[in-house]
């Protein structure tokens, strides 16, 4: 028993031969999503850094961050941040044991990616 | 090795060394950051622009001040394991290990560098 097959076992199937499905593609976009939130972070550290050090330099920092460049990052990490924030309240409640039929999955999959466009406009809006 | 049980041969052979103190530790932050994301955004986004006196003023208040620390905190805390899964799945040998290094580097100079600028702002 323990020595059949070894070293020749077939591997899962992988990405190259998997079809696009929501569940996939949402979990693929939390990884992404918060990730690339390590931009728009470092861009807040060295906000605050200049903030604390002069007037200045503050100008400076605070010119490229509310930039044309710099709002386009923190318009889209706002949608990232809304994002991972709503996919990652669907792991804990995975975690939980809850909402793991397909049918319940993809209604929240549906629910984080409509849930952070809806709080990226309020977000913009408002701030 | 035909003395061996399948059980004895494979123990110690799976991926997953320490996931659950990993596991839980992210799950923890993420708590955390569910409730720190809403307060951080809309009391740091209006500041975002304003003229520099406005914004030591601000920040020298108690509650913009300790929610942008702790969002700092958690936040590169939170990052820091986030991305050592990323980096354990897609790279491998020394180059793993020398990113997941660069990584905890950067998140705790993150959390260093962002507490001292608050806390020069606040005080």
């Amino acid at each position: 028993m323990a020595d059949v097959n070894r070293g020749d076992r077939p591997l899962s199937p992988h990405l190259t031969v998997y079809r696009p499905q929501l569940p996939s593609i949402t979990s693929i976009l939390t990884r992404i999503t918060g990730n690339a939130l390590l931009i728009a972070g470092l861009m807040i550290v060295w906000w605050f850094l200049a903030a604390a050090t002069s007037e200045a330099y503050f100008a400076t920092v605070d010119g490229f961050v509310t930039s044309w460049f710099g709002d386009l990052i923190m318009a889209l990490s706002v949608l990232g941040l809304w994002y991972h924030a709503l996919a990652g309240l669907r792991h804990l409640i995975w975690d939980q044991g809850y909402g793991l039929d397909i049918p319940t999955a993809e209604k929240l999959g549906i629910a984080c990616v409509a849930g952070s466009v809806v709080l990226t406009l309020i977000t913009l809006v408002i701030v | 090795m035909a003395y061996l049980t399948d059980r004895k041969r494979a123990t110690g052979l799976g991926s997953a060394k320490a996931g659950t103190e990993h596991h839980l530790s992210m799950s923890k932050s993420a708590v955390g950051l569910l409730i720190l994301t809403p307060l951080f955004v809309f009391t740091f986004g209006p500041m975002l622009g304003a003229p520099h006196a406005d914004v030591v003023a601000y920040f020298a208040r108690p509650f913009p001040a300790i929610v942008a620390a702790l969002m700092i905190v958690v936040g590169f805390w939170h990052f820091k394991g986030g991305v050592q899964v990323l980096i354990e799945d897609y790279t491998h040998g020394l180059t793993r290990k020398v990113l997941i290094v660069a990584m905890i580097c950067l998140s705790y100079a993150a959390i260093a560098t962002g507490l001292y600028a608050i806390v020069k702002l606040a005080l």
